[in-house]
């Protein structure tokens, strides 16, 4: 393995890297459910991206022939991911979990808990 | 009964098996096409009919905006992430939905999901708005004019409803 390909390989396990951890520290920092949800569905979905990018790499010039497991992995997961999210939100919502009071449009939890239109009159 | 009901489904079936094991040797030729024969027939009943793609470039070069902006999205969210955390300003927006099909509007919700800032949270249940959650929302009209001119405009010319 030449010196350059081990460069990419290694730029983008540490590019990877810094976006998981990236995504786990806003799991922790973060305030509510709602803004949690933010790291987990980007950054984490980008840094997987890229340690299997280089896994790709690594394994094609390994093997000598072209690996592309990892190009399946990423496509299940970039499918996946935002679907989480939503069942995720959906149940912090149907649980009247509070987010964080200074959120804007805090009047369409009401609609939004019932699958109302935006502008549906406020009422059961 | 015909023996293949659904035949992209079953040349995709066929490859990503291949694919996923990274082999061409005739045992996994064979178990690639007993998936690629076996499965469609047992979903065949329980498909909907949806529409189809009308414009393939369209719908390529929309990829490749979506992968561009995942990029930029991590950057801003890593950067308001380590930022200071007070100063965040989160907000619920209702975006009114102008696609109509289920594809649609699925295929919006996860590009909504996976770009700047933003998470889809709920869709009413006349399907005419899409609840979505911001990381940091500076102006809420902004917003609701970048999806409906990035996002969704490209999605209603390619499926065509």
């Amino acid at each position: 393995m030449s010196f350059y390909t081990e460069l990419l390989i290694c730029f983008l396990l540490v590019v990877g890297g810094v976006f998981l951890l990236i995504g786990s520290i806003g799991l922790a920092r973060l305030p509510d459910v709602f803004t949690r949800l933010h790291g987990p569905t980007k950054a984490t979905t980008l840094g997987i991206t890229g340690v299997l990018l280089s896994s790709m790499i690594y394994q094609t010039i390994n093997q000598g022939s072209f690996s592309v497991s990892e190009v399946l992995i990423t496509l299940f997961l970039l499918i996946t991911a935002p679907v989480a999210a939503n069942m995720i939100a959906k149940a912090t919502l149907h649980r009247e979990n509070p987010s964080i009071p200074r959120t804007k449009g805090q009047s369409l939890l009401h609609n939004i808990r019932h699958r109302k239109a935006a502008d549906a009159e406020q009422s059961d | 009964m015909r023996i293949l009901p659904m035949p992209s489904h079953s040349l995709l079936l066929f490859s990503v098996w291949l694919f996923m094991n990274n082999s061409i040797s005739p045992g996994h030729i064979l178990l690639a096409l007993f998936f690629a024969i076996g499965i469609p027939l047992l979903v065949n009943s329980m498909r909907d009919e949806h529409p189809k793609i009308r414009k393939p470039w369209l719908a390529f070069r929309y990829l490749l905006l979506v992968l561009k902006d995942i990029l930029v999205a991590n950057m801003q969210v890593a950067l308001l992430v380590l930022g200071p955390v007070r100063k965040l300003q989160p907000a619920f927006v209702a975006i009114p939905l102008d696609v109509t099909s289920d594809v649609g509007i699925t295929v919006l919700a996860s590009t909504v999901s996976l770009t700047p800032g933003t998470v889809s949270v709920e869709i009413s249940e006349d399907k005419q708005w899409l609840y979505v959650h911001a990381l940091h929302l500076d102006n809420e009209q902004e917003l609701i004019d970048e999806i409906k001119q990035r996002y969704e405009r490209p999605i209603k010319e390619i499926l065509g409803c």
